[in-house]
């Protein structure tokens, strides 16, 4: 390659840079009005709400441009818009749960009258003199974004705004480099599969660049399926060609040519996404052949697994994708020696491929100063569950969980206190209070039991019962196990049928020894990762929660009151209201009766604990009791001849 | 593996010096030697062998925990042993929890004193019960739904053997498995192309079934 050759790709970025400048300039003097509309902003009801903003807008004549963007991460929030009125002095502004009536006043009195309803306001997107920013927030201000820093600020399905974010100068950089020079920039970089394992990301390129063969291939893992996951989905949804870009990377590093997206069906909307940004950067010449005419050739197909989890498993995605059922075979032979189509083939998640390009760009020292020493990075996670900031999180590696969970996700709604977090999916481990000062790294998540997983974290308070996290996860591995080999197949299932036991109140004091044997040799003799992880919610909720597991077996108590056979609910008398009857009405077996003082009571063997009269029961008298064992709920005779009685 | 151009080398299992092909699964290579591991899933020759029964550990010196005998290959100077506590706990509970799916009903079986069950049981040392796991039988006690053969759910142990033996013999597998977890099974009433092969002349998957699960009608 000479040089006049080297220095094309850049040339022909830079046209279409220009290209993109343009298209947005149209917009640049409209008022702007951004809508995240990936899933979870669908969900709660983003749709509406720009119908709503569509229909205001013509209804009051103004004009503005609605700008549709992919997802901030910042779930309790949604439906989150940010509206831009340059002419109204206000910086651009953030409005959470904007729901259609809000989108209507917004326009008619923001657009329309400039006045920013101060009481709706969320935070001013930069700092200025007038409105709080969202900076002084922890949810926004202690996260650094690297993999998703533009996602939910560009059009994921327009390859201009990716452009005009500095988009595809990481592919150049790696394309005006041999590419030996790009793995060890990758290496040097420190980069670490993003999919769980945490394997170097430079050490796979330069086996798959060694390997012998022809044909190689780039797999983007995008089969997530962590209950309670969904970082891979929001990216491919919110910056898809971030992905692309890196895959792209990757082909030049390692020499390949083709390149699969395998992208679970159940994801309709990253698939149409990403589907159409790869015709959209074929357009622009960014895949296909001669890529910003240089030799390089990529072309990049979607994949659409049917969403078995086993799946995600490397070898056991490439049985799948090669036609055949999804079950995991023996490694070595790995993938990057023996993939797909027995070709060498890298396999790398979503958000490592999404990290590669900002590492070509600004260098690898620069990836290295954020986290820590043996996990350079970020590390995103959908922090769910019981916790008051709910979503997306991307944060550099190396902080503990208690400043993820508490200064930045605003810690435990209603006052709760603290139960457990599990972090890593059904892979994971459930952590206790004293491992909040854990940092959150491959290796410190790994040394406390749990790991880092692709990015799931369920946070759960006072209220969660361990051993029927423990049960949920288990039954969840044994319904997504493959069935191929017995200590995965049989052994969950055993696993899943001692802990129902258990939290039905019929264990035994044996069952603990038997949980932690059979969990070690599943551990010790399942055939692949997701056998060999399968039993790590039982085996850490064993080691931290044991307490627990002792009170349900011997004392028929549920500490978290939540398993329906160790509980009753019962009403107290000193608190519930004469003549009030919400309870009697909601209860949906006629369990409730009058008292004889014109208090209600519960009849406990009608009672199938649905807790709906615990629900209904108004705030101000809050008389509905949760107690367990069941037998301390006090009983109240029904009087005789009262409805209902038998 | 079996190629001319393989080497004899020499390696020590259970602390005698063997000279052995390199190469060679380690599950075929103590077995043609007279050492007895246990296996199920396994077929002399496989070039990838699945290693899904996960019965025929052994350990090898250097690598930390046990690993299935049928995927390890010989290599020069291995100091191999397969009767460590740590493999045979192992062993255990893998036939224990096969035992537990299996319907333990030797004397009408019809595969009675030649099971492989049976034999990997005594040689272990256990009793052909599955405590202290309950016993978990399926529902359907029989698939009649193939006009050559009939299938019975809880004898099978899913080692695959009819599946690979018979995707070798034919091209294709005409049966396969299926469902997933605890209900996983092989599946025998699969469409199947024009051209399928007639199972009447063929017959591999159930003459080759150690457990009496496929069963000519």
């Amino acid at each position: 390659m000479n040089r006049i050759s080297e220095a094309a790709p850049a040339v022909r970025l830079a046209a279409v840079q220009e290209k993109a400048r343009e298209a947005i300039s149209q917009h640049a003097t409209l008022p702007k009005i951004e809508i995240g509309i990936a899933t979870c902003g669908i969900a709660a009801g983003a749709l509406e709400t720009r119908s709503a903003f569509e229909q205001a807008l013509s209804e009051f004549n103004i004009k503005a441009y609605i700008h549709p963007v992919g997802c901030i991460g910042h779930c309790y929030a949604e439906p989150l818009v940010k509206i831009h009125h340059p002419d109204s002095g206000f910086p651009p502004i953030f409005y959470h749960e904007v729901h259609p009536g809000k989108a209507r006043m917004l326009v008619k009195q923001f657009l329309g009258g400039g006045d920013p309803c101060f009481e709706h306001i969320y935070g001013a997107a930069q700092t200025n003199d007038l409105i709080p920013s969202v900076s002084e927030f922890a949810r926004f201000n202690r996260e650094v974004r690297v993999v998703m820093e533009n996602c939910g600020r560009i059009n994921p399905e327009d390859l201009f705004e990716y452009i005009a974010a500095g988009g595809y100068k990481g592919l150049v950089s790696a394309m005006e480099m041999p590419p030996e020079e790009v793995i060890r920039k990758i290496n040097e970089s420190g980069l670490r599969g993003r999919g769980g394992a945490g394997f170097p990301a430079g050490i796979k390129w330069r086996m798959a660049r060694d390997a012998p063969g022809t044909g190689k291939i780039v797999i983007c893992n995008a089969d997530e399926g962590d209950p309670g996951a969904y970082m891979d989905r929001t990216i491919l949804e919110s910056n898809p060609h971030q992905v692309l870009e890196g895959m792209a990377i990757c082909a030049h590093a390692i020499g390949a040519q083709k390149g699969y997206i395998y992208v679970r069906a159940e994801y309709p909307l990253a698939v149409r996404i990403i589907t159409r940004a790869i015709s959209q950067a074929k357009e622009s010449g960014l895949l296909g052949n001669t890529i910003l005419g240089s030799a390089l050739t990529f072309d990049i197909e979607v994949f659409q697994g049917s969403g078995a989890f086993v799946c995600g498993e490397e070898t056991a995605l490439i049985q799948s994708m090669e036609g055949y059922r999804g079950m995991p075979r023996c490694r070595p032979p790995y993938p990057v020696e023996k993939g797909f189509d027995d070709r060498p083939t890298v396999i790398n998640n979503v958000k490592t491929l999404a990290s590669a390009p900002a590492i070509l760009m600004k260098g690898p020292e620069w990836y290295r100063s954020v986290g820590t020493e043996g996990s350079p990075g970020t590390a995103i996670f959908s922090v769910v569950g019981d916790v008051v900031h709910s979503g997306l999180v991307e944060i550099p590696m190396g902080i503990t969980l208690r400043e993820l969970i508490f200064d930045i996700c605003g810690g435990i709604p209603k006052k709760k206190k603290f139960k457990a977090v599990q972090i890593g999916g059904p892979s994971g481990g459930c952590l206790p209070e004293r491992f909040l000062d854990t940092p959150i790294d491959f290796d410190s998540l790994k040394q406390a039991g749990a790991m880092m997983g692709s990015g799931g974290m369920v946070v759960m308070d006072e209220d969660a019962c361990i051993v029927d996290v423990a049960r949920f996860f288990i039954d969840f591995t044994q319904n997504e196990s493959c069935g191929k080999c017995t200590f995965c197949r049989i052994g969950t299932r055993h696993m899943l049928d001692i802990l129902k036991r258990i939290t039905e109140g019929k264990g035994k004091e044996e069952d603990l020894m038997l949980l932690q044997r059979l969990g070690e040799d599943i551990r010790d003799g399942s055939l692949c990762g997701l056998g060999k992880t399968a039993p790590n919610p039982v085996l850490t909720s064993l080691r931290y929660f044991k307490e627990e597991y002792d009170a349900h077996i011997l004392e028929g108590r549920c500490p978290g009151l939540w398993c329906r056979h160790l509980i009753a609910y019962y009403i107290d008398l000193d608190k519930c209201a004469r003549g009030c009857d919400v309870c009697v009405g909601c209860c949906p077996t006629d369990a409730v009766f009058t008292t004889s003082t014109r208090k209600k009571g519960i009849d406990q063997e009608r009672c199938v604990k649905c807790g709906e009269c615990m629900t209904a029961c108004p705030p101000d008298y809050n008389a509905v009791k949760k107690v367990s064992p069941a037998h301390l709920a006090p009983v109240i005779p029904r009087p005789a001849g009262s409805p209902g009685e038998h | 593996m079996a190629g001319p151009d393989m080497d004899m080398v020499e390696i020590v299992i259970n602390g005698k010096n063997i000279s052995v092909k390199a190469g060679r699964p380690l599950l075929e290579t103590c077995l043609s030697n007279g050492i007895y591991i246990p296996n199920l899933c396994h077929v002399e020759g496989m070039t990838s062998p699945p290693a899904s029964c996960r019965l025929c550990f052994i350990e090898v010196e250097g690598i930390p925990a046990p690993v299935p005998s049928c995927v390890t290959t010989v290599e020069p100077g291995m100091v191999v042993s397969t009767d460590t506590a740590a493999v045979r706990k192992l062993q255990r509970t893998a036939l224990k929890l096969l035992l537990s799916v299996h319907d333990i009903d030797c004397r009408n079986c019809p595969v009675n004193r030649k099971c492989p069950l049976q034999q990997i049981a005594r040689f272990l040392k256990i009793g052909l019960k599955s405590a202290p796991f309950e016993t978990r039988l399926k529902k359907d006690l029989l698939d009649d739904r193939h006009p050559f053969f009939n299938y019975y759910p809880n004898r099978c142990v899913l080692c695959g053997r009819c599946v690979y033996l018979c995707h070798r013999k034919n091209g294709y597998p005409k049966i396969s498995f299926a469902g997933r977890g605890f209900g996983a099974f092989i599946r025998i009433d699969l469409p199947l192309p024009d051209d399928a092969v007639s199972c009447h002349e063929c017959r591999e998957c159930a003459t080759s079934c150690p457990v009496a699960a496929l069963r000519l009608k």
